[in-house]
């Protein structure tokens, strides 16, 4: 496949799976320190925080990327960094949000400031953004991390709207401060019921952004619905994939979803690709999402 | 304090590194991945991802699990092949200024020898390192390294097509005596042993009941197999003549000079490329300093000094 990437402000640059380096050429790593760390409770649900970090030295980035962070120390048990996605960056932090899902986050989850960190990034490859269309985010959960960044510096919020799907309370997820800039609708996930009328609002939505353009971030189960309905409709539509992996560099090959006939540059048709490189942003149709 | 800077040249048959830290191959990728990271041709070489001589898709995921101090992998070698490697990666790579290694899987000795006389042509690649230790592939791999006359076998078959590229066999540690295959595949003509490739395990998760990998089985690696290795550096160093690269757990200049130390004439960095993606670089530019410290003149006269 071939898409537009943002290379720098004023530069683009056509690319394929094999053509890796483009996005990732301004990545690089290093030791910041923790500035801010925000904890929410979530009752009998996991621990949410917000994480705020020295900015990098790097500029250059595009919302859907992530860094791979890792506490320096007391963390010798754990040998692998953690993917997430940018949430936000000002002239002076980097922020991230994310849910304690496992050893990994819970470790994250006791970081206060002034710790250290290595992080390296920004990594993968970003959103699209086509300002003059209408654009769709479909969010499920934490999914909803990337767009705060998204929204926050897309020319054209007027041309947005988001549909959010959570089981956790709302507070726990930085939904407001997303609905004070566009159009937001929050689904609460209660039971069975909820999620059908959940799905059949994404539906709609989708058939009526058929000629704009879709981003979804969520759980896989939420994307492989949102992939399904896209490609039924014939809507544009990218999905950001959340992947175990080790390095986010391309390296491990731990990450690796299968790819799909669209996808181009790849040995073999149906050939493993990195989610760290590749993606974790995909075209709907450059992947298989079936187990 | 000696204050002059340390002699870090490594000499092996056929091949002289800058300095003795290489990158271990499947931790990374073909070099490209980390350029953006360090100067790849400040490492004393770079060891490429197994290359076979079709592209191979590898195993289902989940491949990686992270255990305590290490993980698992079960990648099963996926790679692009070795025409993709040489058309669109070599060229790529720094290999006028350091040492480019290509990584060889094979699943029969016929494939070990095509895939040598192809790479021997090269001039872009300084050696060969054999794998017939992988324990993530069902046919080759470590069916090669478990067995001494198997071993032998695919060493034979390299060695007959590798012009004037030094052969190096990277070893298995999943074997009773590693000295008896280490001593197999030297006679058959291997200039260098790399030890170890990893430590096959396993692990589970108990609310799923279900085992971490797809493949079920895979690689233990990173600092929780390192006296693993150092104990297969120490013995395999003393059974053979021929020198030996030590890999298994090392994430800093201390611990590539702990492999020295035990009889290694060079080192590998494996799973710390992940724990962060400059550690190599880092590891290069500590040797030095970590060297100056502990009054070591020069890597060779150091090399096996261990008082034991």
């Amino acid at each position: 496949m071939t898409y537009i990437v943002e290379k720098s402000d004023n530069e683009t640059q056509e690319t394929g799976a094999a053509d890796f380096e483009a996005d990732a050429a301004y990545a690089a790593c290093g030791d910041v320190l923790v500035t801010g760390m925000d904890s929410m409770e979530s009752g009998t649900g996991p621990r949410f925080h917000i994480l705020r970090l020295e900015r990098p030295d790097w500029s250059v980035w595009r919302p859907g990327q992530f860094v791979m962070v890792r506490p320096k120390k007391e963390w010798a048990d754990l040998v692998w960094g953690r993917p997430f996605s940018i949430c936000k960056m000002t002239e002076k932090e980097l922020t991230l949000f994310f849910q304690e899902a496992g050893r990994g986050t819970k470790r994250m989850g006791q970081l206060r400031p002034g710790d250290e960190v290595t992080l390296w990034g920004p990594l993968g490859r970003g959103f699209a953004v086509e300002s003059e269309k209408p654009t769709l985010l479909l969010a499920g959960g934490i999914g909803i991390a990337p767009f705060v960044g998204y929204v926050e510096r897309h020319p054209a919020p007027q041309n947005m709207r988001l549909e959010f799907g959570h089981r956790m309370p709302l507070e726990c997820y930085p939904f407001r401060e997303l609905a004070g800039m566009i159009q937001a609708t929050a689904h609460h996930e209660t039971c069975r019921a909820d999620l059908t009328a959940f799905i059949e609002c994404m539906e709609q939505r989708i058939r009526e952004t058929r000629d704009g353009l879709i981003l979804a971030c969520g759980p896989t189960p939420f994307l492989r619905t949102v992939q399904t309905l896209s490609l039924q409709y014939g809507a544009r539509a990218q999905l950001s994939l959340e992947s175990r992996m080790a390095c986010g560099v391309g390296a491990c090959l731990g990450c690796v979803v299968n790819s799909a006939e669209r996808m181009k540059n790849v040995p073999t048709p149906g050939w493993p690709v990195q989610v760290c490189q590749c993606g974790p942003v995909f075209w709907a149709d450059e992947i298989d999402l079936n187990e | 304090m000696n204050s002059t800077a340390p002699c870090l040249t490594v000499k092996l048959p056929g091949l002289t590194l800058k300095n003795p830290i290489l990158t271990a191959s499947g931790t990374f990728g073909y070099g490209l991945e980390f350029a953006r990271y360090g100067d790849l041709a400040a490492l004393g070489g770079l060891i490429v991802k197994g290359l076979s001589l079709k592209p191979r898709v590898g195993n289902p995921c989940p491949r990686i699990a992270e255990t305590p101090c290490g993980m698992l992998n079960a990648i099963g070698l996926q790679n692009t092949g070795v025409e993709e490697f040489l058309r669109k990666k070599l060229p790529r790579l720094p290999w006028r200024e350091t040492a480019v290694i290509a990584n060889l899987y094979a699943q029969s000795a016929e494939e070990f020898a095509s895939l040598a006389d192809i790479l021997s042509l090269e001039p872009g690649i300084a050696a060969l390192e054999v794998n017939i230790s992988c324990p993530n592939v069902r046919k080759g791999g470590a069916a090669f390294g478990q067995d001494p006359a198997a071993a032998a076998l695919a060493t034979e078959a390299v060695a007959a097509r590798a012009r004037d590229k030094t052969v190096i066999v990277k070893l298995s540690p999943n074997v009773t005596d590693i000295c008896a295959i280490a001593k197999a595949v030297e006679n058959a003509g291997a200039h260098v042993l790399s030890c170890i490739n990893t430590l096959t395990g396993m692990a589970v998760d108990l609310e799923s009941r279900k085992p971490l990998l797809a493949n079920i089985i895979g690689g233990l690696s990173g600092p929780a197999i390192k006296p693993v290795a150092l104990r297969c550096v120490w013995q395999v160093s003393r059974a053979v003549s021929i020198p030996v690269i030590g890999l298994g757990g090392i994430a800093s200049a201390r611990d590539a000079l702990e492999f020295i130390l035990a009889g290694a004439s060079a080192v590998q960095i494996g799973t710390a490329n992940f724990i962060r993606p400059d550690a190599a670089f880092q590891i290069v530019d500590a040797l030095p300093r970590v060297m100056r410290e502990l009054d070591i003149p020069d890597i060779e006269s150091f090399r096996g000094t261990l008082k034991a």
